[in-house]
């Protein structure tokens, strides 16, 4: 296992901003409305948020991350921001380093981009959190989301009622006399076609085709430049390891299960989280969801979880949090982390 | 040891928009009534959840009967 631990870093506070549009399940005309009433009960998606065409995940990252920095009025003090995301603004240059800049950040920050899905928020805790440890820098943001519904279309079953859109923003800072983070971090690129998007970038370069939808089978059409996605392995895949990685992680970390007050899951579907709870033996109230009313989120459904369901318990308690994010690559991982006093925010994105 | 009547039954239980006593090991699982790729991620599900045994994609391929899931279960506990 790739275990490791971080020391003196506090999570300060998390802001989630969601698009104000709506789609829900039952209005989903591509399929029947019992296949419809099946697909919300077995996923748990009522309804999600989606981002129009012209609002990019950075333009929810930037107002979640604007909202903190007006809030604790810390522009001076920002020395990382880190984007994680797999809907960037541009192939090149860094979304991370457009942020610093129209965040209004001084040029002293470190600014780059971690290319990961469902499993980006755990990951990016556990590099903002190693970059911070020694106190050389003292404070960043992790921002974290994706605007799936760019990759997905109507005609495709498989995938456009899945998804829903989210950018959200951490302020994380160095901070003595903090439990140590522990995280336990996994991959598997074997599993890389379950969840892929082909066409458009280097090893399958843009063509005039990559627009034309295809028939591939009876309810599934898209184009090459779509959202490939393979319901059956993604699920297999998070059976066999989502639960295994959080064990553990409790094993190596010498934490108890018993003690963790939240374990805060990546919004996959409901069928799948219901396994990993009943395999870990968790009560149901210690899991929250958000995928009833945003949808699978990405690498943003941990944090718009928390500012979803946790913003009273975050605000006054310690707490002790188990996060797990598992998907797209095979990427999996989770972390265990100690909180207190965390202030959250969900917001809708305002274009003005 | 896990049977095949059980574990029919127990599918029944799960697939909760079918009429109990309706399937058996003979069932086409593919052609019951709003039959969707929901439905596989159940089997799955309940395969997992029950008999602790991971199927994939390719097994429920190669699977036509409910009997043939049955079997693919039991191989993989051998």
């Amino acid at each position: 296992m790739a275990y490791l631990s971080t020391s003196n870093s506090n999570v300060v506070a998390i802001c989630s901003c969601v698009p104000k549009h709506i789609e829900k399940t039952a209005d989903y005309t591509h399929i029947s409305p019992e296949e419809r009433e099946l697909f919300a009960k077995t996923t748990g998606i009522i309804e999600r948020r989606v981002a129009d065409e012209d609002v990019a995940c950075s333009d929810l990252c930037f107002s979640a991350a604007k909202h903190l920095i007006d809030k604790f009025n810390c522009a001076e003090e920002i020395d990382i921001v880190i984007f994680v995301s797999q809907s960037p603004d541009y192939i090149l240059p860094a979304t991370s380093i457009l942020l610093q800049n129209r965040l209004g950040l001084k040029k002293d920050c470190i600014a780059f981009d971690i290319n990961l899905g469902c499993s980006g928020y755990v990951y990016g805790l556990s590099v903002i959190s190693n970059l911070l440890q020694s106190g050389q820098l003292k404070k960043g943001l992790l921002l974290v989301g994706d605007k799936s519904t760019i990759s997905t279309t109507f005609t495709d079953k498989s995938t456009y009622p899945l998804f829903g859109d989210s950018g959200t923003a951490t302020l994380i800072e160095h901070s003595k006399n903090k439990k140590d983070w522990h995280f336990n971090l996994q991959s598997d690129g074997s599993g890389k076609d379950a969840i892929i998007i082909e066409h458009g970038s280097c090893r399958t370069p843009f063509d005039k085709t990559l627009e034309d939808l295809a028939e591939i089978e009876p309810g599934i059409s898209r184009a090459k430049k779509h959202l490939i996605l393979n319901g059956m392995d993604v699920f297999n895949f998070a059976l066999k390891e989502g639960a295994a990685n959080i064990l553990a992680l409790y094993e190596k970390s010498q934490a108890k299960k018993e003690d963790t007050d939240y374990f805060v899951l990546h919004q996959a579907n409901k069928l799948i989280n219901e396994s990993v709870r009943k395999k870990l033996k968790i009560d149901i109230e210690k899991v929250p969801y958000s995928i009833d009313v945003f949808g699978n989120t990405s690498s943003g459904s941990i944090p718009l979880t928390m500012c979803y369901k946790m913003e009273e318990v975050l605000k006054s308690k310690k707490l002790t949090l188990l996060l797990c994010g598992f998907g797209v690559g095979f990427s999996w991982g989770s972390a265990l982390l100690e909180t207190e006093n965390v202030y959250t925010k969900l917001i809708e994105y305002d274009r003005a | 040891m896990i049977n095949i009547e059980e574990f029919t039954k127990g599918l029944e239980v799960e697939f909760e928009d079918v009429e109990p006593g309706t399937l058996n090991p003979d069932t086409n699982f593919r052609n019951i009534k709003g039959w969707s790729s929901m439905h596989a991620l159940i089997i799955i599900a309940y395969i997992d959840a029950n008999y602790n045994a991971l199927l994939n994609g390719a097994d429920l391929k190669s699977a036509q009967t409910i009997g043939d899931l049955y079997k693919i279960t039991e191989e993989k506990l051998k």
